[in-house]
């Protein structure tokens, strides 16, 4: 094989399947939408420039706190917290930015200090890298199950964003201070923040989370693909004992792989909770865990650690979000997308495991045939 | 035994061939046991021992050649055909539920009931019998859990006997046995033999099979390599009938080397499994120490707690006179100490990683840029450098591990270490199902590392290794070291006398 390109995707096998199935389901979406009027290419719905935007931002969105959660199913772990971290974190940002009487009434959420937007960030991302440090010294060090540590941060991180918003909506809309260019970064686009609001054109055309989610991919592929510390994930994921063996303190590998996922969520809640622009304590985020799990799994993360990569977490959320979208504007109720999701997971999975290679063997006899 | 004249020829397999797509693992191989013979199977791995085995357990159905089964032709299809025609197997792994108490164990699948209720009363009442024909001390109500690896092998011969099994393979039975466990289990074998059945016993230890075997059949390369009956039977007639050719038994004599002074010292070290005991030794640059004991001693335990990869409770360890922080592998790993433990596949190898990156893994820091970027080109040159080194077969460096044989995944793992200028290599059951071939490669190496001035802690169970690689041998018996031997007073019955508790004077 002299094409590079062929060379790659012999070697990345499920990543290429998956590829190849994103592609089809675009093509599918693309020509189901097509209606009289649309000013999209070729007429389709899918293809106008603010759904393209649309789904750009969610791929942006969800796949950033994807990528954390497959980072943890890499080291063999899994981390159910995500969608109630966020909720947390959303509370907790907009609490920080907003003046003390505009907040729910609860002794907590009347004693946290306003600051500028900025300091807020910061410390929600601060927040959000510790409780993943947390989840990670109780199972990298404690060798309590990932499973139970997370499951208990999904209940007790949705409790205490519920109780300390006392149960009510919190709104972006209630902060005082000047929150523009907080809301460009967040919910706007490159151009939006490098040139101005409102124009037409390329850099428009970018939304900031989807940026934000390139940077943050390729950081992370260098890390995992080609670092030490991604190596050392790769080898606790596998196999933590011979790992130990060879010297290695797996405790803080897989601690630090947490604390990447802490971050991650924290990175993604800001953004999200000024797009939703108000957090309601009970749904915001929920469910967002097993989404990040179906992206990981879809990418080629197996559940019993040790595989995986980013350009697959990125492919498997691209085709989550594709799928939802193509639903909606397909006009079917939108609990419907996450029963086909459902199906479209069980099926690449079934595919994965047991098609590729029914097909490799098909292809060898047609060769000794021939 | 009963008159030889007189016995019954339970199976004659005649001209079984086998072929798999590229090989032949089998090529008109006869092979026929008696009543209440014990016939020993030898060869390399991949002679086909295991594939006659499968043939003859319905696991694979030849391409030629005709079974008879006490005189009558026999077609085995299924491991159920095999069930009925007597055959029972004992795996080289146990294929035990430790879940399971000892009755449910022997009778699973074919649990006795009633209304579809298992019948424990009768379970009970019938699995008695057999565990007093073994002479295993537990009552079938206990759990499996509850029992020694040696105690739960017991439990499968228990369940091949209540089959009514008229012929018993057992595949490599001893190689997770202590030392008593494996003399019981030799003793069982010849009771199994007085009562006529005939039992086929695979073994790359060559000392037990001298012990029990009244015939040995030998394969190589898929054919017949020649038979030795009981008188002939010894370790050099065995091992030029599995290899073909004389293979020099590595000299006995350690010879004209360096020797660093006091390389290892460990003193007074605890270790979590017998905290009251303290164990101290020490061991030469160029010095290849043997440690004897029965599985359980505490050897492993000592070594692991060395190492660092298990907490050792008290005690130091040293290295040229420098002492090691304890409580982590990183430390001794940095000191020089490295480990080649018992269990390759759990503990010393990642088997999906490749070639290298196992052997890079512990010293990828040295293969990386200052920021932690992993330079490729340099990981792969280092193994490339250890493959040709250690002759490792393999098609490229980035091979999965999984894929390669026992002896090659050994050479893989003392490659990891090799590649690290050793100044301590702790051996724990280097050869443990390790053919022929590659286990003198392996003594060979040891040999030459020591003669570089490494220091060389072997662990073994296997007594032919012991005696045959050891500088000087050291004896654990429950945490504690009984005693020490020097290379003149090497012999089977001193190791065995202090590996029982007894101490060295009291032999005198």
């Amino acid at each position: 094989m002299a094409n590079p390109l062929l060379r790659y995707a012999g070697r990345h096998r499920r990543e290429t399947g998956m590829l190849g199935l994103l592609f089809i389901l675009v093509v599918i979406t693309s020509l189901g939408t097509i209606e009289e009027g649309i000013d999209g290419l070729f007429g389709s719905k899918f293809l106008t420039p603010d759904n393209l935007k649309n789904v750009a931002r969610t791929i942006g969105i969800y796949g950033i706190f994807s990528i954390g959660v497959g980072i943890v199913i890499i080291t063999a772990g899994i981390d159910l917290s995500v969608g109630s971290l966020m909720a947390l974190l959303g509370v907790f940002f907009l609490f920080l930015v907003t003046p003390p009487g505009m907040r729910p009434d609860s002794a907590i959420a009347r004693g946290i200090p306003e600051v500028s937007w900025p300091m807020a960030v910061l410390w929600v991302l601060l927040l959000g890298t510790l409780l993943g440090l947390l989840h990670g010294i109780l199972v990298g060090k404690l060798k309590l199950q990932p499973f139970v540590v997370t499951l208990c941060g999904l209940l007790s991180y949705r409790g205490l964003a519920r109780f300390y918003a006392n149960d009510t909506t919190v709104n972006v809309g209630d902060a005082s201070q000047d929150l523009s260019f907080a809301r460009k970064l967040g919910d706007g686009t490159l151009g939006d923040v490098l040139i101005s609001d409102g124009q037409k054109g390329i850099l428009h055309s970018i939304p900031m989370t989807f940026v934000y989610l390139i940077i943050l991919a390729v950081i992370t592929t260098i890390i995992l693909h080609r670092s030490v510390l991604g190596r050392y994930i790769f080898a606790a994921g596998r196999n933590e004992l011979a790992t130990k063996y060879s010297g290695i303190n797996t405790g803080l590998v897989i601690a630090i792989a947490y604390l990447i996922a802490g971050f991650c969520t924290a990175f993604s809640a800001i953004p999200f909770c000024i797009y939703t622009g108000s957090v309601q304590p009970t749904s915001h985020g929920a469910f967002f865990e097993l989404y990040a799990i179906a992206a990981a799994v879809l990418g080629g993360c197996s559940l019993r650690g040790g595989e995986g990569s980013i350009p697959g977490i990125l492919i498997g959320t691209a085709i989550l979000i594709v799928l939802r979208n193509m639903v909606n504007l397909l006009g079917y109720p939108t609990p419907l997308s996450d029963a086909i999701t459902g199906g479209v997971i069980f099926v690449g999975v079934i595919i994965d495991q047991h098609g590729a290679t029914g097909l490799k063997k098909l292809f060898k006899r047609k060769v000794r045939a021939g | 035994m009963q008159d030889p004249a007189k016995r019954v020829k339970v199976l004659h397999m005649e001209n079984i061939t086998k072929r798999f797509p590229g090989v032949t693992a089998l090529n008109q191989v006869n092979f026929d046991i008696m009543e209440g013979e014990v016939v020993a199977l030898i060869g390399e791995n991949g002679a086909g021992k295991s594939t006659l085995m499968k043939v003859l357990g319905g696991v694979h159905q030849p391409d030629e050649g005709t079974i008879t089964a006490s005189g009558s032709p026999a077609v085995i299809r299924s491991v159920a055909d095999a069930d009925s025609l007597g055959v029972g197997f004992v795996h080289q792994e146990l294929n035990v539920l430790d879940n399971l108490d000892v009755g449910a164990n022997v009778f699973l699948g074919r649990e006795p009931h009633r209304f579809g209720l298992i019948n424990r009363r009768k379970i009970k009442a019938d699995t008695q019998p057999f565990l007093d024909t073994l002479g295993l001390d537990a009552s079938p109500d206990t759990p499996l859990s509850k029992l020694s690896i040696g105690q739960q092998q017991m439990v499968e011969i228990a369940k091949a006997l209540s089959k009514e099994a008229k012929i018993i393979i057992m595949d490599e039975p001893t190689s997770s046995l202590t030392l008593s466990e494996t003399e019981r289990l030799l003793k069982v074998i010849g009771d199994l033999s007085e009562q006529g059945i005939a039992v086929i016993y695979i073994s790359h230890r060559l000392g037990e099979v001298t012990q029990c075997a009244h015939r040995v059949v030998a394969l190589r390369d898929g054919k017949n390599a020649g038979e030795l009956q009981r008188g002939e039977i010894n370790h050099d007639a065995m091992v030029s009938l599995m290899v073909g050719r004389d293979l020099k038994r590595t000299p006995l004599t350690s010879s004209d080397h360096e020797t660093v002074p006091r390389r290892l010292v460990v003193s007074n070290l605890r270790t979590a499994l017998y905290p009251e005991c303290q164990s101290s030794f020490e061991i030469s640059g160029g010095e290849i120490l043997g440690m004897a004991g029965l599985v359980g001693a505490g050897r492993s335990e000592l070594a692991q707690a060395t190492f660092g990869v298990d907490p050792a409770l008290g005690g130091s360890v040293s290295v040229d006179g420098i002492t090691i922080k304890r409580g982590a592998a990183r430390q001794s790993i940095k000191a020089g100490i490295y480990l080649a433990p018992e269990d390759r596949k759990l503990t010393g190898l990642v088997l999906e990683f490749d070639i290298t990156q196992n052997i890079s893994l512990a010293d990828l820091w040295n293969h990386s840029s200052g920021i932690g970027l992993i330079d490729r080109n340099a990981e792969r040159t280092v193994a490339e450098r250890q493959i040709e080194r250690l002759k490792i077969k393999t098609p490229s460096a980035s091979t999965a591990a999984i894929t390669l044989s026992g002896g090659n995944q050994q050479k893989v793992v003392l490659g990891k270490w090799l590649s690290m200028k050793p100044k301590v290599i702790i051996f724990d059951e280097p050869t443990r199902g390790i053919d022929v071939g590659a286990k003198a490669e392996i003594y060979k190496l040891m040999r030459e590392l020591a003669r570089n001035g490494v220091a060389i802690w072997m662990i073994s169970s296997d007594m032919e290794e012991v005696l045959g690689i050891s500088d000087r041998i050291v004896v654990m018996h429950e945490g504690r070291i009984t005693g020490e031997l020097q290379r003149d007073e090497f012999g089977e019955e001193a190791i065995m006398h202090l590996a029982v508790g007894h101490s060295k004077t009291e032999a005198n």
